[in-house]
């Protein structure tokens, strides 16, 4: 009689990695992050009722851009937050010991963890997305029921095309992906911090000076290759800014879509390259950082 | 560990190193599809206050710009214009794209602030009515002209100023070349061609070439013969002593 072959064990996983992210996302689900999304359906529609003294073009112009930058500001926070407890959260539970005691490399844990966060942060602005284009919806059929009791009918096509377009546009949904690839760079650079940090505060701190710093990164890095009069000093100081921070501003896209800017495919394409390449990026140096950590 | 971040640093570094021609690049192509417009510099921060422009600076400047608006909304409503007026250059300077906002802006300006200072019962010399209500004409004009400048390839704001420089200003001359550059762009309203040919027909010396336009506009066939334009051309013919073989039947068509 043959013994029952023993499983193989495989240095690189997809299934192991599936089950850690797939028991991050419960246990971020589990801690009720997801209440977030009854005060973004508040203030959407708040904001649709406060609005009814503007015209139904301002209307929508201050209930996309309340949406969207809403979406904006919630993404990155889950992101943030979501990230930087992660590992002290493990260690303090000691799931962290049990899970690495067993034959899972470190490569696989953090990916696990990371894949966790980013699935989290796609079922949430896949909601926020859903109730931005419900609200909408109403909104549009609010405003096209006015226009057809008040206008002759042969303004009125004319306006409900001028409605349909002041509305949800095709345009949107890249601008939607981006904010997506924003928190999720946010979310692996959150990920690098913590591999390092000596806590979750420090993290988010860090996290959120890091945010507001890639923010004026392009400032720094245009003063810095434009500028020859400066000293040595500030120069040394604006390339380590321009090299080591992100350009986050390359991801805020939805203003100016907002306004009436179409995004073009190769544009669109380019700016989501460069989220993913700094989210593989992060996470690599993350791994780097983790794997010879003393735990 | 030491050792190992100062690894990580450096290969960061070099990260960093290949992303920078990256992100130049990625700016280039951005400004050129008009991303990126908007001009965050020391005088915005004054008006729009240290929270406000940290918050532009965040990424959330089309919120910092609507809740402007809304204020310059409330100082219509309370018909304070110059307060108005500050918020909506923050407005336009924040969302240099938006031309809804550059179109109110020069509407609250050149229709409603300019009636309010024409009609101002502090001021009982005329004359100086008259010179402020033309100073807010140039304020309409002025964000139109800014908001063209910024949205060069959109034909609502060409419109409007079209429409301020016929019904303001008088301009029939500056009003037909508007139109005219309004109507070679995609999207331009139907009338954009024929307002310009309208207009140009009131622009001393040009009689001529309106005519000239008007008549092909006339041969395009009948849904271009629109009561006015049957009207200024037959007052072109008489004007211009076109022979009378030449003329066109300018009467407008019978309906039964």
């Amino acid at each position: 009689m043959n013994a029952p072959a023993a499983t193989q064990h495989r240095a690189f996983s997809p299934s192991r990695i599936a089950a850690i992210a797939s028991n991050t996302l419960l246990e971020l689900i589990r801690l009720k992050v997801f209440y977030f999304l009854l005060i973004f359906a508040l203030l959407i529609i708040g904001c649709s009722f406060f609005l009814v003294n503007l015209s139904f073009q301002e209307q929508f112009q201050v209930l996309k851009d309340v949406s969207l930058g809403a979406m904006s500001i919630f993404t990155w926070l889950l992101a943030v937050l979501a990230t930087a407890m992660l590992l002290p959260k493990d260690i303090e539970d000691r799931t962290l010991y049990t899970i690495l005691a067993k034959p899972v490399p470190r490569l696989e844990y953090l990916l696990g963890k990371l894949l966790g966060v980013l699935a989290l942060l796609f079922v949430a602005i896949s909601l926020m997305s859903v109730m931005f284009v419900l609200v909408l919806y109403i909104r549009e059929q609010a405003a096209i029921h006015v226009a057809t009791r008040s206008m002759a009918p042969a303004e009125l096509a004319g306006e409900i095309a001028s409605i349909r377009a002041s509305t949800f546009t095709v345009s949107l949904i890249p601008c939607i992906v981006i904010i997506y690839l924003k928190a999720a760079l946010c979310g692996a650079l959150t990920l690098l911090l913590s591999t390092f940090a000596s806590s979750s505060i420090f993290t988010i701190i860090v996290s959120v000076v890091v945010y507001l710093i890639g923010h004026v990164q392009p400032i720094a890095r245009e003063y810095w290759l434009a500028t020859n009069d400066a000293g040595a000093g500030t120069k040394i100081f604006l390339a380590l800014i321009s090299l080591i921070f992100p350009d986050l501003t390359a991801f805020n896209l939805v203003d100016d879509v907002v306004a009436g800017n179409a995004i073009a495919l190769g544009l669109f394409l380019k700016t989501a390259a460069l989220g993913v390449t700094y989210i593989v990026v992060y996470y690599l140096a993350a791994y780097f950082a983790f794997s010879a950590k003393e735990l | 560990m030491k050792r190992r971040l100062l690894v990580l640093f450096v290969a960061l570094l070099a990260f960093g190193a290949v992303k920078v021609p990256y992100e130049e690049h990625l700016e280039r192509v951005h400004r050129a599809a008009f991303f990126h417009g908007a001009k965050l510099d020391l005088g915005l921060r004054e008006q729009i206050g240290q929270l406000g422009f940290l918050a532009a600076l965040s990424g959330f400047r089309s919120l910092v710009a609507d809740a402007l608006y809304i204020h310059a909304h409330a100082a219509w409503e309370r018909t304070e214009w110059g307060r108005m007026k500050l918020d909506f250059d923050a407005v336009t300077a924040l969302q240099p794209r938006c031309v809804l906002f550059w179109d109110q802006a020069a509407w609250h300006m050149a229709f409603n602030a300019s009636i309010a200072a024409r009609d101002n019962p502090k001021q009982p010399r005329e004359a100086l009515r008259i010179r402020d209500q033309r100073q807010y004409w140039k304020l309409g004009e002025d964000y139109l002209l800014r908001g063209i400048a910024n949205n060069p390839e959109r034909p609502l704001l060409y419109d409007r100023l079209g429409f301020l420089y016929r019904e303001k200003f008088k301009d029939h001359c500056k009003s037909a070349a508007i139109y005219a550059e309004c109507a070679k762009l995609p999207g331009a309203p139907q009338y954009a061609h024929r307002f310009a040919a309208y207009e140009l027909a009131q622009c001393p010396g040009h009689e001529r070439e309106a005519y000239e336009l008007l008549l092909a506009l006339f041969h395009k066939g009948e849904d271009e013969r629109l009561p006015t334009l049957l009207r200024i051309l037959g007052e072109l013919q008489e004007k211009l002593n076109v022979p009378p073989e030449r003329k066109v039947d300018t009467r407008a068509p019978s309906h039964p």
